[in-house]
């Protein structure tokens, strides 16, 4: 018989670790610097509403890692992740990224999918690279 | 323990999945429900209304693609792209029609499925589905340039044949066609089946099958859901069924027979996954180029295939997928993303071979499991096609190039005779690149016997008389094309058994 673990809507992932996701996310994408408040709500309400239905381990791995980036610079730098320079955060993440431990390059890339998940899959994200599909297609093209 | 309550239903034939397999098995047997024959298609996803397909980017994979189209296997290092909705994968493909290779399916020396008659069968759906290349003044630059550079290089390039009719070249073909142009199952065979008599039943999620019987549970529409709500009202089926095709998909129709238990008897059942991992290769050109628009998917190059496993396709993804497939990030990864006009895109695929590790379990939720490990072949398919995309690219005038398999991944024009020595050398680590697979093939292998396979030649389950698979699942090992019309072949011959198999019974 199937299970249903993965069909209960969760509560919200983020809100406990806000600060350290935005800070991940605008080192990911330093355009997310430029984003007021309103852009910040849809970016982590897109990630919010891709992780609603996964298994709940999951997303308890997620705030478990993001935990991890915000304390892991303290034994190097002396300072949290969402205190450091964008130089010594790209270092943080690009250490994860590159790590030879196979789950922990797993969990950054991950965290780097929510995070281009939530910028580009917002509208607003998506024109600002000059991404503007039209479903009428060359007709769209020629009446410009 | 509170016991579950079942509402009855009984048919002749339950067909699981409405893809590529399950449309085809749904269409060839409709006619008999002329004769009172009652079959049903049982489709775990929505069937959208042709105004609800917008193009947008992440509202449409949620509501089209399982897992959104991040299905993540065991190791998390690939994601699965597959559809879940009326139609199945036919819904979110680019409607590349391939004929079966001869070479592989002598390979695959299935005893009993001649090349001949594949070949014949995948034709008539070519007929069928207005399989044609595209004109010229349709191929937009993306296409051309990847044309030119293969020509400068002396490659064989070439066309593929799709199956549109009335393509405005939305360039959306992943997300589901906003103009319904694309000829797949849910615009050609399910309505047909449907118009004969056929009842199809959306949001209804076969859980296991025992004896004839299908269990099944259909659910609610929830607010903000697309799609239309099931016929059937929400809540859990018990159908008697006197024949069960199972048309689920790769990972699907594996799972579904792994949690029902027919693995005790079947020890390949699982076993034999390929899925053509693939990853992008992108690259900037000095000015804008028509990228966005006309069909994304126009071209291919096969050439490598033997000798170097992999494949290159042109394609055109969306920001979201584009900047997930990049590796990397931060200020190198953001000005490939703000060139996205400029930009030309390459899908390489590699061709992978049955190894026995890369196979479909299911969790003790009943859920799919899907086991995947790269094997040395794969990533020397994925690192060579890589680099002949970049070169590709370079030959057709790129400035420069994103190269995954490079741990500096962005190349100049000027340094691209580097490219030789990242091949000697590349940065492949599982977990860091952006692997992804939309190809699933295996898991219910065809073969001769229970030793070495899940069905014959036809479909039919070793040892379970009423029970058969359609899908491409049935592949025993890679493909190494485009699969739907192989499948769509193989369905059709699986249709053609369970008639004569009904008329033999009677």
């Amino acid at each position: 018989m199937l299970g249903t673990t993965t069909k209960e809507p969760s509560r919200s992932v983020l809100a406990p670790v806000r600060a350290v996701f935005r800070a991940m996310v605008v080192t990911v994408v330093p355009e997310a610097k430029q984003l007021d408040e309103p852009g910040w709500l849809a970016v982590e309400a897109l990630v919010e509403d891709a992780l609603e239905f996964r298994p709940r381990a999951l997303r308890g791995q997620l705030q478990l890692f993001l935990r991890a980036i915000e304390w892991l610079p303290v034994v190097r730098y002396g300072r949290t992740f969402t205190r450091l320079g964008d130089m010594q955060r790209s270092r943080v993440l690009r250490y994860l990224q590159d790590h030879p431990v196979e789950r922990i390059r797993c969990g950054f890339w991950g965290l780097r999918t929510l995070a281009y998940l939530g910028y580009y899959g917002r509208r607003e994200g998506a024109h600002g690279i000059g991404y503007r599909p039209d479903p009428r297609g060359w007709e769209a093209v020629q009446s410009r | 323990m509170k016991r579950r309550s079942y509402a009855r239903r009984s048919f002749d034939i339950v067909i699981i999945g409405s893809g590529a397999g399950g449309g085809t098995v749904a269409q060839e047997l409709s006619p008999l429900c002329r004769d009172g024959v009652r079959i049903a298609v049982l489709e775990k996803g929505p069937k959208l209304r042709d105004e609800e397909f917008n193009g947008r980017e992440v509202e449409m994979a949620t509501a089209l693609y399982e897992d959104g189209g991040g299905f993540l296997t065991a190791e998390q290092t690939m994601t699965l792209a597959f559809g879940s909705a009326y139609g199945g994968s036919t819904v979110v493909y680019t409607g590349t029609s391939l004929l079966p290779p001869e070479r592989v399916l002598r390979r695959w020396n299935v005893p009993g499925l001649a090349f001949a008659d594949v070949e014949q069968r995948a034709r008539k759906y070519v007929a069928e589905n207005n399989v044609h290349l595209l004109d010229e003044s349709l191929l937009n630059e993306n296409n051309r340039l990847f044309v030119e550079g293969c020509r400068g290089l002396g490659y064989r390039v070439q066309q593929f044949p799709v199956n549109l009719k009335g393509c405005r070249g939305s360039s959306l073909c992943n997300l589901g066609c906003p103009n319904q142009a694309k000829r797949g199952t849910d615009r050609v065979q399910l309505p047909r089946a449907e118009r004969n008599g056929v009842e199809v039943v959306t949001r209804c999620e076969v859980q296991r099958i025992e004896n004839k019987k299908v269990f099944a549970r259909v659910s609610e529409k929830r607010e903000g859901d697309k799609g239309e709500r099931s016929t059937w009202e929400p809540g859990d089926y018990e159908i008697d069924a006197k024949v069960v095709v199972v048309c689920a998909g790769a990972v699907n129709s594996s799972a579904l027979l792994l949690r029902s238990g027919f693995g005790r008897s079947l020890p390949r059942l699982g076993r034999g996954f390929t899925s053509h991992p693939a990853f992008i290769m992108v690259a900037e050109h000095d000015r804008p180029i028509t990228n966005s628009v006309g069909h994304p998917k126009s071209f291919y190059l096969d050439q490598f295939a033997e000798s170097d496993h992999f494949l290159l396709e042109t394609c055109m993804y969306f920001p979201f997928i584009t900047a997930k497939a990049m590796v990397g990030f931060g200020e190198e990864h953001s000005r490939f993303m703000r060139a996205f006009p400029r930009l030309q895109m390459i899908l390489v695929l590699a061709c992978d071979e049955v190894d026995d590790h890369n196979r479909v379990t299911v969790n003790g939720d009943g859920r799919p499991l899907v086991h995947y490990r790269f094997t040395p072949a794969v990533i020397h398919g994925l690192v060579q096609g890589a680099i002949t995309s970049a070169k590709i690219s370079f030959a057709a005038g790129a400035v420069r190039a994103h190269v995954p398999v490079s741990y500096a991944p962005t190349i100049e024009r000027a340094d691209r005779e580097r490219l030789d020595q990242i091949a000697e050398n590349p940065d492949f680590k599982p977990g860091k690149l952006s692997i992804s697979a939309a190809h699933l093939q295996g898991g219910c292998a065809m073969g001769s016997g229970p030793e070495d396979s899940v069905t014959d030649s036809d479909g039919r389950v070793h040892g379970v008389p009423w029970l058969y698979v359609a899908d491409s699942s049935l592949f025993p090992n890679s493909l190494e094309i485009n699969p739907y019309l192989t499948i769509m072949a193989l369905a059709d011959r699986v249709a053609e058994t369970v008639r004569k198999d009904m008329n033999a019974a009677l």
